[in-house]
């Protein structure tokens, strides 16, 4: 019998919010331990819960870009369990009211090579709520410590149906959503931050069957290609028990990312009789038309929508676009440098190539380049019109990068405008031939082919200044050929 | 007054973390039993049809801005707790 | 020192501080002395900080000096019951899981007190978490009742009621989730106000009900509630549930507001169970409005009659098992010894350090959010309470209050309901309905047993109506005397 695998995917993702979701106490990472706390993050008697609005905002984002309802009243409830890095011993959360339900996150396959688009699917979303996340625990030998800076941070939790086919899918969903949230400032989506982090549903059946199997609730898959790997053992190690006639239990599992494997969790949480109720401290929150149309108005374009628009408009090849769109920042300086009258290809060979070359190296941010969409436009143009060679150009760009200075300057200063001029390039070819005799008889004797040493010859005499097409023609006249 | 065959005293005790003696969980359980036959007498009024009110006044939409305010010092947050270590509270190991 | 003055209410004493009569420190002295010496007969403290007292009324005196004062109550201490949280003071909640917490911030009222130079003075007895209606279930002992010594206070704010009433201060904050300022206000011959739901920020109280809980002042008189409540009441960002409006000037608006007025009484409260002194008491007054040419209408709340006090329980036992599962031990509170782990050190903490009553309401809580109960219990509670709102409203349709008893009975003796917990949830009957709807309620002196036990009167009116309240309040107050009397232990100085 066959048997194909149903994944459903719990994704958490931290909100970039300056303060908590319920308290006034600043967000952050990296803060020496319980620094970032105030009387309502750590549930000290008479603390009360008031609602970021950023928080909420972003969420209904979210949700706008991902095609969701939204809700017209939300509520806040209480999900009540104990744990130690819980300071209230309850989480607000959202339970049968929350921000958004329905809507669909796009998502793009792998295609057979990296220059060709692979297909694109819709996964659709069960729904998308706000709740706050938890502190810090640390074991260590005989005892556990407890760090409260985390606790109280915004987090979204969007669940999607049981609908994703394979490890590639949930690897492409974390994706493309990852690359939505940052492009709309929504989060910075740093699984090593834990900014997100992923819990997949997992389950087998026979191909044909429509009810699901049992379900394996897969935690601790800390990194996108850790979602690809834990979901891809744990689907073999399913197959694996049902081909050696075995029944499957439903159990949540801690995959291992080191080690490749999981293990059922330990301690479980007693029956989950979380005594959800509506939290008495917290009001629930009616948004209105007008209220979405104004986030609606914040919205970026969405990175599948760009890269539609870059295919259809510029004719832009795949590959570029698919660097452009993952990095909202590149892709405007992009879409600005083809507004200052850049070829669209040249333009995105230059920023995809160049400027993603330099800044890393260099290990500047974007918004730090002293180059400019500007800079590229007048470089790319100096190169149209002959002024400049390739070869010449890549310099003269990293000389703008370095300097800020515009290319018409660094060509200027560094006297790197080509030489037009024929009687310097009839003494520098004539130099070359002189020089290389052997080059010439190779040619004479039916190797044309060797006019490439002379001609390399020529462009150091130059300093590289010789305009290769002048320095072309004036040596085929020399030569005869 | 005798406890309702559905209130699972152990199961209700373990959910709230409350350590019962045998004696306070016969206790409870007869206190809870005639408590919640009291209650029963909800069961008897209509209520269909009728929202349900969490709140006194129905009030909605209230919220604060984004902006950070200064909390507690790390001294202050720790200030009553009952062990601490390298400024953070203890407990005892935690297993997943 | 004049002993006079420690039984003025607060009208008297700020005039004496303006007229420089006396000092605020004279005058904190007397309290403190007051207080040492009736304490061991009534414990209605569970800790005092005498020098912080006295530097603020040193303090105050400077700004008087100056003529720099902060406001009307400048230089003046008031009671603070101990689930109010004040800065670098105790909090104890009168439980032994926090025996030994120190709030390292101040509740919103305690900042409205001090932006008003008045004192915050000691940290007054209560039932455990607020939960009770005797102060019986105080792990620092019963409150005694300064009229008799062998009966309760009330609870759960009878540490603040038995102060004021045994002058050990001018008067007091309480909070009421179901009747926890008016009952004791009741059994000590005060003047109790519950207000509207959101008038008062709740920033700072340690939670027992949060959609029922609210603080509000026990008074000497009326003229003194509504000072107080001006001075705490008005809008806090942090508390979501804060009324987003400003308060009104109390006293200047109740003056404005007249009589005759029009009350209602509700029919279903004075039948059996009512104590036939109390029954009469709350008779001779209502006669007094009819004689003053008010208009008495007979009303009905028959939803709130028949299921308020099973809803009340059912939601404020569900938001206590919430709102007390943050006492674990590990950030702050009771821990026990050597648990083993996590789950261990939960129970066996929470197991030590609360009380019987709180472990019995936290149980009962948590069973009716369980799963499979919590359509029939919690959710059908909420329902009621919609309709419950309804009936008042639609009793108050028309009219400028409610008239029923605060209590059934008089200050009973200690033990004698404790043996039986439903037959005190039982007692709260004229109480709880106001806080399900959220209405302001004020409870009033009106007059005295044969054995000199004091008797309440409520007045209930509509949302944001305390001025109101107040005016009807205090027309009945200035033609009775009950207000001024004072109990033996009182006067045995
Ligand atoms: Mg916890
Ligand atoms: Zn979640």
């Amino acid at each position: 019998m066959s048997y194909e695998p149903i994944i459903g995917l719990e994704v958490h993702v931290q909100l970039a919010t300056a303060s908590k979701m319920f308290a006034s106490a600043a967000c952050g990472s990296g803060a020496p331990p319980n620094t970032l706390t105030d009387p309502v993050v750590l549930a000290l008697p008479g603390a009360l819960p008031v609602l970021n609005k950023a928080a909420l905002d972003a969420v209904i984002r979210t949700g706008l870009l991902l095609g969701c309802r939204i809700n017209p009243v939300c509520r806040w409830d209480r999900k009540n369990y104990f744990y130690p890095d819980s300071p209230k011993n309850y989480q607000i959360s959202q339970y049968d009211q929350p921000v958004c339900l329905g809507g669909e996150v796009e998502i793009e396959l792998p295609g057979p090579t990296p220059a060709v688009m692979g297909e694109h699917r819709r996964i659709p979303l069960t729904r998308i709520h706000l709740e706050e996340d938890v502190g810090k625990l640390t074991h260590g030998a005989g005892d556990s410590l407890i760090d409260f800076n985390r606790a109280g941070t915004p987090l979204m939790e969007i669940v999607t149906e049981p609908a994703l086919r394979s490890p590639d899918e949930a690897f492409a969903f974390l994706t493309a959503l990852r690359t939505l949230l940052v492009c709309a400032g929504i989060s910075d989506c740093d699984m090593e931050k834990g900014q997100m982090r992923c819990d997949a549903n997992i389950s087998i059946r026979p191909v044909g069957e429509t009810k699901l199997g049992t379900k394996v609730e897969l935690k601790n898959l800390n990194s996108i290609s850790y979602v690809r790997a834990g979901i891809a053992k744990e689907i073999a190690r399913q197959l694996a028990v049902v081909a050696a006639g075995g029944a499957l239990t439903q159990e949540t599992r801690l995959y291992d990312g080191e080690s490749g494997r999981s293990a059922a969790m330990r301690s479980k949480e007693m029956a989950h009789d979380y005594r959800y109720f509506p939290d008495p401290d917290l009001l629930p929150v009616h948004i209105d038309e007008a209220w979405q149309a104004d986030l609606r108005a914040s919205l970026p374009e969405r990175p599948f929508d760009r890269q539609r628009r870059f295919i259809a408009d510029l004719s832009l090849a795949y590959s570029a676009c698919a660097v452009l769109i993952r990095d909202r920042a590149l892709a405007d300086f992009f879409e600005e440098t083809v507004h200052a009258g850049t070829a669209p290809q040249a333009a995105a060979n230059w920023t995809t190539n160049d400027l993603l070359r330099e800044l890393t190296a260099a290990s500047l941010p974007l918004r730090e380049s002293k180059v400019t969409p500007a800079h590229i436009a007048g470089l790319a143009a100096l190169v149209k019109q002959g002024v400049v060679s390739s070869s010449q150009a890549r310099d003269v760009f990293s000389e703008m990068f370095a300097s800020g200075e515009t290319a018409a300057v660094v060509v200027e200063r560094k006297g790197l405008r080509q030489s037009t001029d024929t009687t310097q390039l009839a003494a520098w070819c004539d130099a070359a031939l002189a020089a290389h005799a052997g080059s010439v008889a190779q040619i004479r004797a039916g190797n044309p082919k060797a006019i490439n040493s002379i001609k390399g010859a020529v462009m150091k005499l130059s300093a590289g200044k010789a305009n290769p097409r002048l320095v072309d023609e004036i040596l085929r006249q020399r030569l005869g050929i | 007054m005798s406890q309702p065959p559905d209130l699972n005293i152990d199961y209700v005790a373990r959910l709230a973390r409350l350590e019962l003696t045998p004696d306070e969980r016969r206790a409870y359980a007869a206190q809870l039993g005639g408590i919640l036959h009291y209650l029963d007498v909800i069961k008897q009024a209509d209520v269909s049809g009728v929202e349900p009110s969490a709140h006194p006044l129905p009030i909605h939409n209230v919220w604060r801005e984004d902006r950070p305010q200064p909390g507690l010092t790390v001294e202050q947050a720790l200030q009553n707790a009952p062990r601490k270590r390298d400024d953070q509270f203890v407990v005892p190991r935690v297993i997943d | 020192m004049d002993t006079a003055l420690i039984h003025q209410p607060l009208s008297a004493l700020t005039g004496l501080l303006a007229e420089r009569r006396v000092s605020s420190v004279e005058m904190m002295a007397a309290f403190i002395a007051r207080t040492k010496a009736v304490e061991p007969r009534l414990h209605a403290f569970n800790s005092f900080d005498e020098p912080a007292a006295l530097a603020a009324a040193r303090a105050s005196d400077e700004r008087r000096t100056l003529g720099r004062i902060l406001g009307p109550l400048d230089g003046i201490p008031i009671g603070i019951k101990d689930a109010i949280a004040v800065a670098g003071a105790p909090l104890t909640c009168s439980s032994k899981m926090l025996a030994n917490f120190v709030s390292p911030y101040d509740a919103t009222v305690i900042e409205r007190l001090r932006a008003g130079g008045a004192i915050p003075w000691g940290r007054l007895n209560l039932d455990e978490f607020a939960m009770g209606s005797s102060t019986e279930n105080s792990a620092n002992g019963v409150t005694l009742n300064p009229w008799d010594l062998t009966r309760v206070a009330g609870g759960s704010s009878g540490g603040s009621a038995a102060a004021v009433a045994a002058s050990q201060a001018p008067a007091a904050l309480g909070s009421d989730t179901g009747g926890s300022i008016r009952q004791p206000a009741a059994f000590c011959g005060l003047v109790g106000v519950k207000p509207t739901y959101g008038t008062v920020s709740r920033y700072g109280l340690a939670a027992f009900a949060s959609s029922l809980d609210q603080i509000g002042p026990l008074t000497r008189n009326v003229d003194d509630a509504a000072l107080l409540l001006g001075v705490i009441a008005g809008h806090d960002p942090r508390d979501s549930t804060s009324l987003a409006r400003p308060a009104p000037d109390f006293p200047v608006e109740m003056v404005a507001r007249r009589g005759p007025w029009k009350l209602g009484v509700p029919a279903e409260y004075f039948r059996e169970g009512l104590d036939p002194a109390v029954a009469a008491a709350v008779r001779k007054a209502i006669d007094f409005y009819s004689a003053q040419g008010g208009e008495i209408r007979e009303v009905s709340l028959p939803v709130a009659a028949e299921y308020a006090i099973a809803a009340y329980y059912i939601i404020a036992t569900a938001e206590c098992s919430s709102n007390l599962a943050r006492y674990d031990g590990i950030r702050y509170g009771h821990r026990t010894q050597n648990a083993t782990d996590a789950i261990d050190l939960y129970a066996r903490s929470r197991a030590e350090g609360f009380g019987d009553e709180v472990k019995r309401r936290i149980l009962l809580g948590t069973y009716v959010l369980s799963s499979g109960y919590y359509d029939a219990y919690y959710l059908r509670a909420q329902k009621l309470r919609t309709l419950i709102r309804q009936d008042y409203l639609r009793a108050l349709d028309g009219l400028d209050a409610l008239v029923t008893p605060t209590t059934p009975t008089p200050a009973f003796r200690p033990g004698e309901k404790t043996a039986d917990p439903l037959s005190m949830y039982l007692a709260d009957i004229f109480t709880v309905g106001v806080n399900l709807a959220g209405l302001p309620a004020v409870s009033l002196p009106c007059g005295f047993t044969a054995a000199g036990l004091p008797v309440g009167l409520q007045l209930i009116g509509r949302h944001f109506e305390e001025p109101r309240l107040f005016a009807v309040a205090r027309s009945y107050e200035q033609a009775h005397a009950w207000h001024k009397m004072r109990p033996t232990v009182a006067s045995s100085e």
